[in-house]
């Protein structure tokens, strides 16, 4: 199972339910980023990711182990893109389930926020006049 | 103390390549740091800058080995 998982080819919203499904679940929720058309009002083209791949895939590993352990979830699953990501595809799926859906709901708010925090991946913005490096600078 | 660090991110285009060895004195990550601020002074305008040695974070009092994996880790922003 792919529990955690890195890469270049467009992540599966569908693959995310079909690994955390369980029939003991009640609840099952799914927070999907998205790569988005404009920031502070500036035209964003497309974002690359870069990843140190076998740190972030631990400390995705880490996140999910976690909130299992935290929230008594059944199953967690952390998908993360890197490359070139078009305007409106899934930079991020995180899925778990768990019993009821309140478990679920704060599962899955504190891996996206943790993911924001601890695991090295870098996204390069691209604009029609230049580029940048998000959240590298004060 | 010789190293070699590897660069993501931002870091890299601050050194201008994926991997650099850096001399410096002492052993410890916060020598390390001082080092390389002092030679790419651009690594001190980051909101952070962090390590990794063998695909975890350390903290600066880590006392680095000339031939662990030693990784900079500027601000990330997955999601």
């Amino acid at each position: 199972m792919e529990q955690v998982y890195i890469s270049t080819d467009r992540l599966s919203s569908q693959w995310c339910i079909d690994l955390v499904s369980d029939d003991g679940s009640g609840g099952l929720v799914m927070f999907i980023g998205n790569v988005r058309n404009q920031t502070k009002g500036k035209t964003v083209k497309y974002l690359d990711f870069e990843a140190y791949e076998p740190m972030a895939i631990k400390e995705m590993q880490k996140i999910a182990d976690t909130a299992k352990d935290r929230w008594k979830l059944h199953k967690m699953v952390i998908h993360h893109r890197v490359g070139k990501v078009p305007i409106g595809e899934e930079a991020v799926i995180i899925a778990c389930s768990s019993p009821h859906r309140k478990a679920s709901f704060e599962a899955c708010e504190y891996a996206i926020d943790t993911l924001k925090e601890t695991v090295p991946i870098w996204k390069k913005e691209f604009f029609e006049d230049g580029e940048v490096w998000v959240s590298a600078r004060p | 103390m010789k190293v070699t660090v590897t660069a993501f991110g931002i870091a890299k285009d601050i050194l201008n390549k994926k991997q650099t060895e850096v001399e410096y004195s002492g052993t410890t990550v916060a020598d390390l740091r001082q080092q390389l601020i002092q030679e790419f002074p651009e690594f001190a305008k980051l909101a952070s800058l962090k390590f990794a040695v063998n695909t975890d974070y350390v903290n600066d009092d880590f006392v680095l080995n000339s031939n662990d994996e030693v990784v900079l880790i500027p601000p990330v922003s997955g999601g």
